[in-house]
């Protein structure tokens, strides 16, 4: 067995020890180690992601070297390491990003715990992206949810803590019901390892029909789709996201919500199998609540009138196109699927970096109205959240373009009736997505009253007989949003500019996967 | 169809105590029935668990008596589920509690409407 094989574990374990490090750590030292041990963990990936992509196969490593139906086991392919490369990077720029917002929202004798908590979020990460086994996703789902939790609170104000219940409550409903499907799904098969999982089902199918498997699968299903934010289930998004600090909403809609759906995607592809999965009426159903999403999303975002629930509305449209891709299935599907996954984890994020800035210079307002002008008053952040928003619309060059191609090959690829749903859903998403992002754009450049927001801050302060709060005085860490935005949009550009390569790698990931 | 559920009484039981404790946790206002729902739920799944790894006249797969036939012992697996779930259980309630002490020691009231009520008009809270 090759050193290079541990990687994945190591990935876990450290971020695991070093988020308990951290809590005991001051938070400079915390703080430091924290992106010390990032970029550590991303040059472990990217070895993963060389190793798999060179020699074009998987490997499975068993936990403690116990053989298959007994042990735990963690699976690397391209498309696993794929995910972790760009989890590791979004969440690193995140943090970055966010930094100057992550000072004054979070009182100084609590930072260290913020780093400790980020980083046992990133083992969670890891490990949804890596194991092999159901169970396993299941305890690690439940670190996530509390890891999230944390970021979710660390900014004190009575909004978030109320955000903080609200985003628990559909968790721990989600959580619940997964697990409830995992159970399920034990007892059917008497397997929580994918692969003997998937043998088991296979004659269960032949023996009995389908019935039982649907009802588990079903259960397991709606349970990450509440909590990954699938229609109808979004409605918590824009409070949780808007009321965050920005570093935790750009790692909680970004990263925490792909997990999920990457797990979900997991299951399907090796526990059930595609074989097996066309048989159910699950993925049209996904489909189906996809487009809806894709719809009703953008319309609940162009109907509100702040900048960051417009974002966190549009993650909703987002996580649709993932689900529908999930939902068309076939090879171009999944990748096409994959490659939304990546596409929007470095769109959003840079998105919910920038929007904060951009209010920082409008009297902390995100109110639509009171950012007119804020493009020009903050350049840098105005250029990033353009092309963020460009991105999000699908002009070409940037990342979210390809993932549309993809998903119009796929469903051409497809049934008929499947092209006649997805082909007019797209068009009218994208139509959509223009009209609110395009339209954020232009108000962002408007020559604008110069941030109406500080005025109605002072008249609030004056009223209320409190000192108004300045907005933070730029210093160093304008530096680092502005470095992490840069590697965000070299990301994006990346994806946007060579969508064949990872496409390939993603195909080549995927032909392995399943 | 009623026999089915006769003989395997103890999923029966599971199943309506999981849809009591789910129906707890989304219906109820008060925070710390929903917490106590969300346990519920939980239990509903390790009873479930634990009642489809037990059968009966058979033991935990320790030797004691130099006996190694498989067909005396039961699966230990579904009990050590039934341990790590307990675990995440409790962490979980945990972080719930605390955080309702935090929104109690804030809006003074377990309602979540009336919370969520209060909060609409406090303006630092925008």
């Amino acid at each position: 067995m090759p050193f290079l094989w541990n990687f994945p574990l190591f990935t876990i374990l450290l971020s695991l020890f070093s988020g308990v490090l951290c809590m005991l750590l001051p938070w400079r030292a915390a703080k430091w180690f924290t992106v010390t041990l990032e970029c550590l963990l991303i040059g472990l990936a990217s070895s993963v992601l060389w190793y798999t992509a060179s020699t074009g196969t998987a490997f499975t490593y068993p936990m403690g070297e116990f053989p298959a139906p007994w042990g735990n086991e963690i699976r690397a392919g391209s498309l696993e390491a794929l995910m972790a490369l760009g989890f590791l990077a979004v969440l690193l720029c995140s943090v970055l990003g966010g930094w100057t917002f992550l000072r004054t929202d979070v009182d100084e004798s609590k930072l260290h715990l913020y780093f400790g908590l980020v980083n046992l979020l990133t083992a969670a990460l890891m490990a949804l992206v890596w194991t092999n086994d159901v169970f396993t996703g299941y305890v690690f789902l439940e670190i996530m949810t509390l890891a999230s939790c944390g970021l979710l609170i660390a900014r004190e104000n009575g909004r978030s803590a109320l955000a903080a219940m609200r985003y628990m409550i559909m968790n721990l409903l989600g959580s619940g019901l997964f697990l409830l499907g995992v159970v399920l799904l034990y007892n059917l098969t008497g397997h929580l390892l994918m692969v003997p999982m998937r043998e088991s089902i296979a004659s269960m199918i032949a023996e009995n029909g389908e019935r039982p498997l649907t009802f588990a699968l079903t259960i397991l299903t709606i349970g990450l789709g509440l909590k990954s934010g699938l229609f109808p289930f979004y409605f918590w998004m824009p409070d949780t996201y808007g009321s965050a600090t920005p570093t935790s909403a750009s790692i909680l809609s970004s990263l925490v919500s792909k997990s999920y759906i990457f797990l979900l995607f997991k299951i399907y592809c090796r526990a059930i199998g595609p074989e097996v999965l066309s048989l159910l009426p699950l993925p049209r159903i996904l489909l189906v609540l996809g487009v809806l999403g894709m719809v009703f999303g953008s319309v609940a975002a162009i109907r509100s009138g702040s900048l960051n629930r417009v974002v966190a509305y549009s993650s909703a449209a987002q996580i649709g196109y993932i689900y529908m891709g999930i939902g068309l299935g076939g090879p171009m599907g999944y990748a096409a699927a994959m490659f939304q996954i990546l596409s929007h984890t470095v769109t959003k994020s840079l998105l919910f970096l920038t929007t904060p800035q951009l209010a920082s210079v409008s009297g902390d307002s995100l109110l639509l109205e009171n950012l007119q002008g804020s493009g020009r008053r903050a350049k840098a952040a105005g250029l990033f959240f353009t092309l963020g928003a460009l991105s999000m619309v699908g002009i070409p060059f940037l990342a979210g373009f390809p993932a549309k191609l993809f998903f119009a090959s796929a469903a051409a690829e497809g049934t008929m009736t499947e092209m006649w749903i997805v082909l007019p859903a797209l068009a009218v998403s994208t139509v959509l997505n223009a009209v609110y992002y395009i339209g954020a754009v232009i108000r962002i450049y408007t020559a604008g009253p110069g941030g109406a927001g500080l005025r109605a801050r002072e008249i609030y302060a004056s009223e209320h007989g409190v000192q108004p709060v300045l907005p933070p005085k730029p210093d160093a860490s304008r530096h680092y949003f502005r470095l992490s935005a840069a590697v965000l949009t070299v990301c994006n550009l990346v994806l946007g500019l060579a969508p064949w390569a990872i496409l390939r790698l993603l195909e080549q990931g995927l032909s392995t996967f399943s | 169809m009623i026999d089915a559920l006769l003989t395997n009484y103890e999923e029966t039981v599971a199943v309506i105590l999981f849809v009591i404790g789910l129906g707890t946790l989304l219906f109820q206002r008060n925070l710390i029935r929903k917490i106590i729902g969300m346990n519920i739920m939980d239990t509903g799944c390790f009873l479930f668990l634990a009642g489809m790894g037990y059968i009966e006249g058979r033991r935990a797969p320790i030797i004691t008596d130099g006996t190694t036939d498989p067909a005396a012992f039961i699966n230990p697996v579904p009990a050590g589920l039934v341990l790590t779930g307990i675990v995440v259980s409790v962490s979980v309630t945990a972080v719930m509690l605390a955080l309702t002490v935090r929104l109690y020691r804030r809006y003074h009231t377990l309602d979540l409407d009336e919370i969520y009520s209060v909060s609409k008009h406090r303006l630092e809270d925008r």
